[in-house]
C-alpha cells in the first residue's frame, strides 16, 4: 500500500494554523490546486460524515467525506470518494502539534492508498509534492502575510 | 494527574536525533538535568528495563528506567522510580518526526504524574524547563556537534555520583522551650532550654519562626485534655524552616518552609521534630507568622464550613466567640460563602471587630442570653447551622437557636465539657448534632494538603488570618493570661 508522508514547521501557533485549515470546504484558500469547493446537501462543514465537492484548477473534480475532525488533537482525517487519481481505500490524516518552544507548530500529512503499482511512485510524487507540499508552502504565505 | 508537554524542532536529520536519544547509558537526558546518569548493574544502552541513577543538583538521587523503546516509530517511555520527591506515577513519552520539508526533527515530550496538588504547578514548570528544555538544548548541543566533527563525538562525560545523602547530618541542636512542670494554671508554664537531636524516620527537624497559641494549650496545661504528661512541652501549631529530614521522607527538603497544626504536642519550642505527614509547604504569598497563626484556626475554620456542614448562600449561621481566633474566621468566610451571619461576642469593642469580619448581627452576651437576639436577627426562624465552640455553657440554648432541621455544631468545650444529652430532643426540630474533631479531619495528608490549599487561596484571596497579638515565647504564661482572661482577639503567636 502506497503511502505519503510530508511534514514541514509553520511559524505560526498550532491554533492560528488550525482557523485556517480546520474548515472542511476551505481547500480553494490554501491548497493552490483546488478552484472551488462547496460541502454537499449545505451540511455543516464540521459535521462528521458530510462530503465536500471541489473542482481543481486543471478541471478534475473530486468527492472526499470527512471522517473525524479533532479540535482537541488539531487533526482532520478524510477519504477520497471519487477522484480522477484511479486510487481506491484512500485515507488521509493532517494534524498539527505545538512546538512549544516558539511561536510555531508541527504540521504533518499522511495519505494511504491502493492503486496500480506501476503508478505508485508517480502518485505518491504527485500528492506528496503536488498537494500536501504546495498546500503546507502556501500556509505559511498566508501567516506570515498577516 | 498533572500533564507537562514540551516540544521542539532540531535542526539535524531525524537519525541523528534518534541515535542521542535512543542511547540511555547516560548521554542522553534524565529528568533533573543537566546530569549525567550511570547504568545500573551492567546493563547496556537501549536495553528496555535499564536504569540510570542521577543527582539533581540539590543532590536528590533520581532512578529513572527505560521501560518501552521502539525504533521504528522513533518513540521511547521512562519512568522514575524511588524518587525522593513527591512525583507519583510518573512516566514520560517522548517521540520524534521527521520534518521532511528541510533537514530536521521534531520532537515531542510528555510526562504525567500526580503530585502534591500545593506543588503541581512548581513542578511542572521545572519539569518544562530543568529537564525538557535542558534535554533539547543539551540534544541540540550534541547533534549540532556531531555533525560539524562530521564523525562521531567523543563526549565523555564523567558520571557525577548519586550524592543521595543531603548535607552531613548535624547532632543535637539546642532549643529554647517553654513546659508545663505540672498541671495548673499560667504559672506552671517554665522557660528552658533542651536539645533537639536529629530527625527519626518519617520525622523532619523544624526551627519554628513563630508558633500559634490555641485554647487547647490550655486544656493541655491544665490537664482537661489527656494530651500532655508533666513536665512536656505544649503547643500544636507553628510555621518555620525544615533544618534536615529523616529517612524516608518524602517531599520536603531542608530550606523548605513549612507549617503544621497537629499532635503530639510539643511546638512551643525553638525547634522540635515532627512527623513529615502533618507538614504543609508555605506558598510565598503566606508569612510565617499568618501561617502559624492560621493552620489551626484556618484549618477548622475550612473544616467546619466546607465538609462538617456545607455552608451555602443564604443559610444562617451563628457563631459564637465571633471575636476569637476561630470565630474571626469563620464569619469572615461564612460571609464570602453568602451566608446571613450572626455572632456572640463578650464586650461592645468585640462586637465592632466581629461586625468588621463579616458578622452582620454580632451579639453581646457571656455564652447565654442570646437566644432571644438570635430570634430577632433571623425573624424568629433560628439559625441553620451554630458553631459552638463555648460547650457545657451554651449548650441548650444553641440548641433553642437552632431552626427547623438545623445542624448544631459542637467544636469546643472552653466552659467545660458537655452535659449528657437526650437525643429525643433533637426530634423537636429534626435537628442534627456534631461533635467534630479536626485532627480527625487531617490525619489523611493528602486530605490535609488538599484543606491549607483551601485555606492559603482563601487567604491570598483577602481572608484575614493574620495574628494580632505577638508575645516572646518566653512570655507564654502571660500570653495564656490573657486568652483565658478574654483580652485577646483574633489570633495570637509566639515569637521564639
Amino acid at each position: 500500500m502506497p503511502k505519503v508522508y510530508v511534514s514541514s514547521v509553520i511559524d505560526a501557533s498550532a491554533e492560528r494554523v488550525w482557523r485556517e485549515v480546520r474548515d472542511f470546504s476551505s481547500l480553494p484558500k490554501w491548497v493552490p490546486a483546488v478552484a472551488e469547493c462547496r460541502i454537499e446537501g449545505n451540511a455543516p462543514a464540521d459535521q462528521i460524515g458530510c462530503v465536500r465537492a471541489f473542482k481543481l484548477k486543471d478541471g478534475g473534480m473530486l468527492r472526499e467525506k470527512l471522517l473525524a475532525l479533532s479540535d482537541y488533537d488539531f487533526s482532520t482525517t478524510y477519504s477520497i470518494l471519487e477522484s480522477p487519481m484511479a486510487v481506491e481505500n484512500y485515507v488521509a490524516t493532517l494534524r498539527l502539534v505545538p512546538v512549544t518552544d516558539g511561536e510555531r507548530c508541527f504540521a504533518e500529512w499522511t495519505a494511504e492508498f491502493d492503486c496500480d503499482p506501476t503508478r505508485a511512485e508517480a502518485l505518491v510524487d504527485q500528492i506528496g509534492r503536488g498537494v500536501f507540499q504546495a498546500a503546507f508552502d502556501e500556509l505559511k504565505r498566508r501567516v506570515a502575510r498577516r | 494527574m498533572v500533564e507537562v508537554v514540551c516540544s521542539t524542532v532540531i535542526d539535524a536529520p531525524l537519525e541523528a536525533v534518534w541515535a542521542v536519544l535512543r542511547d540511555f547509558s547516560g548521554a542522553g537526558p534524565i529528568p533533573g538535568s543537566n546530569l549525567a546518569g550511570a547504568l545500573e548493574g551492567g546493563r547496556t544502552a537501549a536495553a528496555v528495563g535499564a536504569t540510570r541513577a542521577a543527582a539533581t543538583q540539590s543532590g536528590a538521587a533520581l532512578r529513572e528506567r527505560l521501560i518501552d523503546l521502539d525504533d521504528r516509530k522513533h518513540t521511547l517511555k521512562t519512568c522514575l522510580v524511588d524518587t525522593p520527591l513527591p512525583l507519583y506515577g510518573y512516566v514520560a513519552h517522548q517521540f520524534l518526526r521527521r520534518v521532511t520539508d528541510g533537514d530536521r526533527t521534531f520532537w515531542q515530550w510528555r510526562a504525567s504524574f500526580a503530585t502534591d496538588p500545593q506543588r503541581r504547578d512548581d513542578f511542572a514548570a521545572r519539569i518544562a524547563e530543568d529537564v525538557m528544555a535542558a534535554g533539547f538544548a543539551s540534544v541540540r548541543a550534541r547533534v549540532s556537534r556531531t555533525r560539524s566533527a562530521g564523525s562521531e563525538p567523543a563526549v565523555m562525560r564523567v558520571a557525577r555520583a548519586a550524592t543521595a545523602a543531603t548535607a552531613t547530618a548535624p547532632g543535637p541542636l539546642e532549643a529554647a522551650i517553654v513546659q508545663v512542670s505540672r498541671h495548673g494554671g499560667p504559672e506552671v508554664l517554665e522557660n528552658a532550654r533542651a536539645n533537639v537531636l536529629p530527625p527519626g524516620p518519617g520525622q523532619v527537624r523544624v526551627r519554628h519562626s513563630a508558633i500559634g497559641i490555641n485554647y487547647i494549650d490550655v486544656y493541655c496545661r491544665t490537664g482537661a485534655y489527656p494530651l500532655l504528661a508533666p513536665p512536656g512541652v505544649p503547643g500544636m501549631e507553628a510555621a518555620g524552616i525544615v533544618v534536615d529530614v529523616g529517612e524516608g521522607v518524602v517531599g520536603f527538603l531542608p530550606g523548605d518552609r513549612v507549617a503544621y497544626a497537629a499532635p503530639p504536642v510539643g511546638a512551643y519550642a525553638s525547634v522540635r521534630n515532627i512527623a513529615a505527614d502533618a507538614l504543609v509547604l508555605v506558598p510565598p504569598s503566606i508569612d510565617d507568622e499568618t501561617a502559624a497563626a492560621a493552620m489551626l484556626k484556618g484549618l477548622s475554620a475550612e473544616y467546619l464550613l466546607h465538609r462538617v456542614h456545607r455552608v451555602r448562600e443564604g443559610d444562617r449561621v451563628l457563631v459564637h466567640s465571633a471575636a476569637g481566633g476561630v470565630g474571626l474566621l469563620l464569619c469572615q468566610w461564612a460571609k464570602k460563602l453568602g451566608a446571613v451571619v450572626v455572632g456572640t461576642v463578650s464586650s461592645a469593642d468585640k462586637a465592632r471587630l466581629a461586625r468588621d469580619h463579616g458578622c452582620d448581627y454580632p451579639i453581646v452576651s457571656r455564652g447565654t442570653g442570646f437566644l432571644k437576639a438570635v430570634q430577632d436577627a433571623t425573624k424568629g426562624k433560628g439559625c441553620d447551622v451554630v458553631y459552638d465552640g463555648i460547650g457545657k455553657a451554651s449548650f441548650l440554648e444553641s440548641f433553642e437557636a437552632l431552626a427547623m432541621c438545623g445542624h448544631l455544631v459542637s467544636y469546643g468545650q472552653a466552659s467545660g465539657p458537655l452535659d449528657p444529652v437526650d437525643p429525643a430532643i433533637f426530634s423537636r426540630k429534626s435537628a442534627s448534632l456534631t461533635r467534630p474533631v479536626l485532627f480527625h479531619y487531617t490525619a489523611d495528608p493528602e486530605t490535609l494538603r488538599a484543606m491549607a490549599a483551601i485555606l492559603f487561596a482563601a487567604i491570598d484571596a483577602g481572608l484575614r488570618a493574620a495574628p494580632r497579638q505577638r508575645y516572646p515565647l518566653s512570655q507564654a504564661a502571660q500570653a495564656h493570661r490573657d486568652l483565658e482572661g478574654r483580652r485577646t482577639v483574633g489570633a495570637s503567636i509566639l515569637v521564639p
